[in-house]
């Protein structure tokens, strides 16, 4: 959920006014528009604010929430907080990579999906909890969840044929 | 005229509260005019989600996971012949005050300073804050009191820090106030950054201008002219919520410029959290507002001389200002009259985990263990062993069953090897591996941790390789020792709070349950039946359809069995790579 929409990336660049504190919400911004952080964003950041393309590479590793390549078009969090882990969310997490083919970390070859591990989503009464991008799912067993990424594979496939047939 | 109010907070919404919210505003469509659709946030009872009101007057229905059908049932039966459907009936307040419905004691023990408009207001409104009293303490502060004066009733109240260490409110506010400078800040923590917290998320959902005000009275006592919440980036509702409630409250002129025409400035900025558990620590979170990787930093000096960019700062957890307005209207001691000697007021508290009632409840300080787990929480789920509750997340400890006499306050609760913590309080029952539990929190650490200091970049991690050591059945000995050291070392060497506590869930759960670990060391058991590589796989045959597909999937061939017939894992072959679990269609396989 984009919270300011007059606040997009080529906005805040356009706007910095060389405030300190402006690196970590330009970075959000780009992320918000690529959906990752391209190598050209990180020189354009650069170029206006004059911090060095090392600092910022080094403020992008450390949080978390950056990612330096694109993700796929659903992004499945699967909660690994401490609710979800003693509910067997581990398990959870391997079914997702045996259904899917992936790792944690790792994007489908098909750009479809894209699995990451969160600490927590906050919905730990309904543990086990997995997001595929706004959406939450709970009280997930293998076997439901199986049927419930499947059912994305099924939805992405019949509107592909219906592009092919169009 | 009835009002039907939808619980639309973080855990209503992934219960489904949109569609149930959809349907009721089609009902409204059809029948205009015959009921009022409004929406609110979590009232706590995350575990009957989606919850729908039907409010009249002062008599307050609320029904538990209300799906488009029921909904439909309640407009036909409640709204349009006044005819309550007591079955789904989760709570009914009356007149009075007095509760009635499956849920009752869930909410009688329970109370409600800092969660007091949770659920009952609709969080997008100042209107309707400002009816339940809101933005009058900071009319009192700027009218009728000294800045010193705020502090001292801060300090009277006994209200102390609900970020985790528990340091006096007050003392705090009065350290920032006693230095001279032009710029200084006012802090809100908003990070929440322990697995399995979510009370400061539900605060600010579900009542973002009572943080807003509690931090406007700290900028008056202590003389601050800005302030800044950093809030974590997971919480994309609780960010949308404060945004609108600061439009809101600068348009009241409760911030901004000249506040009320009292002359007084002070304004609030949100800085979104980028995903760092150490940004929770108060001089990394300012390396972060400020821009940088949010390493901790060196104290003395301490916030109050030198805090974010380097000027008099005053940081306080979310739940903490929230306490404050309620604490200015209500007087001191009002206050003081909750909780116990050394820990006044009241807390919230995150129930999850094993229990039944899984959800926010808010008691007075020194409610023990036991009522909070069995009679607010209703018991373990399935009707399993109680074992342990986990306090404190990654830095705290579990405190075994037979101490759940202990009364939650800052003095019990550390006695016990635990803490305070930021108030996530996961039930265990039996089927939870102690060994596994410290693991998990070593490896949670291990990862954020900043990498600044040795013992805790490096001290960590040797104590997680033992630790999976352990849990695969290969540890030895010596090993229990080894993390006795290890974690003695990490507490003293370490710079800031994440690695000073980081040994805890280790060290706790050595303490209290060191035949576990000897179980796995030396018999190569779980007594659980928890950790993989310790136990064995089983079928049960009551749900084996006899489809093949963990017999293709099992990379050593150990199962056998006809197709649709039940099959059989053979144990001496078995790996215990867990496949055959997770490829499974019908949830068969389990392990013992
Ligand atoms: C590793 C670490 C993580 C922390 N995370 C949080 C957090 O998520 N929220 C919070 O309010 N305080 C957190 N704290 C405590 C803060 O440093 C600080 O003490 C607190 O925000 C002060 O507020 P209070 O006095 O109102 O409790 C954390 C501390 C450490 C060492
Ligand atoms: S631990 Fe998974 S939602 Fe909280």
């Amino acid at each position: 959920m984009a919270v300011h929409k007059e606040e997009n990336f080529s906005y805040r660049l356009w706007r910095y006014d060389g405030a300190p504190g402006e690196l970590i919400p330009l970075l959000q911004s780009a992320q918000d528009h690529f959906g990752y952080i391209p190598r050209k964003a990180i020189s354009y950041i650069s170029g206006v604010t004059g911090i060095p393309e090392s600092d910022i590479y080094g403020v992008i590793t450390f949080y978390s929430q950056f990612r330096l390549r694109p993700m796929g078009k659903y992004v499945i969090k699967a909660c690994a907080g401490t609710a979800c882990h003693v509910s067997d969310s581990k398990t959870i997490i391997e079914t997702i990579e045996d259904e899917l083919g992936i790792e944690v970390g790792g994007t489908t070859e098909d750009g479809l999906f894209t699995l990451n591990t969160v600490a927590c989503i906050g919905c730990c009464s309904l543990a086990p909890v997995i997001m595929i991008n706004d959406d939450t799912h709970g009280r997930l067993t293998p076997a439901s969840l199986r049927k419930l990424l499947r059912s994305y594979k099924r939805r992405e496939k019949s509107s592909q044929g219906d592009k092919s047939a169009a | 005229m009835k009002k039907v109010i939808v619980g639309m907070g973080t855990c209503g919404l992934s219960a489904g509260a949109r569609q149930t919210y959809e349907r009721f505003s089609e009902l409204l469509s059809e029948n205009p005019g015959v009921f009022e659709l409004a929406h609110t946030s979590c009232i706590g009872m995350c575990y009957r989600e989606p919850l729908v009101e039907i409010r009249e007057g002062e008599d307050r229905i609320l029904y538990g996971e209300v799906t488009p059908e029921l909904a439909d049932e309640i407009y036909q039966s409640h709204i349009a012949r006044g005819k309550i459907l007591e079955d789904h009936v989760a709570l009914h307040l009356g007149k009075g005050g007095a509760a009635k419905g499956s849920e009752s004691e869930f909410y009688s023990l329970q109370n409600k300073i800092v969660l007091r408009n949770c659920g009952t207001i609709d969080p997008e409104s100042i209107d309707e804050y400002e009816e339940k009293g809101g933005y009058r303490a900071i009319r009192k502060v700027l009218e009728e009191m000294e800045p010193a004066e705020i502090i001292g009733v801060i300090k009277e109240s006994g209200l102390r820090g609900r970020g985790g260490a528990g340091f006096p409110t007050g003392l705090k506010w009065s350290f920032a106030a006693g230095y001279d400078s032009e710029i200084k800040y006012v802090v809100c923590n908003a990070d929440e950054g322990d697995p399995g917290a979510f009370m400061d998320r539900s605060v600010l959902e579900g009542d973002p201008h009572s943080v807003l005000e509690g931090m406007v009275i700290c900028a008056r006592a202590i003389g601050a002219s800005s302030g800044y919440i950093y809030c974590r980036a997971e919480y994309p509702l609780a960010i949308h919520r404060l945004t609108i409630a600061i439009g809101d409250a600068r348009e009241k002129g409760y911030l901004g410029e000249n506040i009320l025409g009292s002359g007084f400035s002070f304004d609030i900025e949100i800085k979104q959290g980028a995903g760092a558990f150490v940004c929770g620590e108060e001089t990394a979170l300012f390396a972060s507002i400020e821009g940088q990787r949010g390493m901790p930093r060196i104290r003395p000096p301490f916030p109050a001389e030198k805090g974010l960019w380097g000027k008099p700062t005053n940081n306080n957890n979310v739940e903490t200002y929230a306490n404050v307005p309620w604490i200015i209207t209500n007087g001191a001691d009002a206050y003081s009259a909750f909780g116990t000697e050394k820990s006044r007021g009241t807390k919230v508290f995150a129930l999850a985990g094993k229990v039944v009632h899984g959800g926010l409840a808010e008691v007075p300080m020194g409610t023990s263990i036991h009522d909070l787990v069995f009679k607010i929480g209703g018991g373990i789920k399935e009707g399993r062993e109680f074992k342990a509750v986990q306090m404190g997340g990654p830095s705290g400890g579990c405190i075994p069953a037979h101490l759940d006499h202990t009364p939650v306050d800052f003095e019990s609760i550390p006695a016990t090897g635990a803490i305070m913590g930021s108030g996530g309080m996961v039930v265990l029952d039996d089927k939870t591996c102690m060994v596994e539990i410290a693991r998990f929190f070593l490896e949670f650490t291990q990862e954020e941790s900043c990498g600044k200091c040795t013992f805790c970049r490096i001290g960590t991690l040797r104590m997680l390789e033992i630790l999976t050591k352990i849990t695969k059945g290969e540890g030895e000995p010596e090993d229990i020792e080894k993390l006795l050291v290890l974690g003695e070392q990490i507490k003293e060497s370490s710079l800031c709070g994440l690695g000073q506590t980081a040994p805890n869930p280790v060290l706790s759960t050595i303490r209290y349950y060191r035949d576990e670990y000897e179980a796995h060391i030396n018999d190569k058991k779980c007594p659980a039946g928890s950790c993989s590589a310790l136990v064995d796989f089983l079928i049960d045959p009551e749900k084996c359809t006899g489809c093949t597909i963990c017999a293709k999937n099992c990379p050593v061939d150990a199962i056998t069995g006809k197709a649709k017939e039940v099959h059989v894992i053979d144990g001496s072959i078995c790996v215990k790579c867990g496949k055959c679990i997770t490829s499974c269609n019908f949830d068969a396989v389990y392990k013992k």
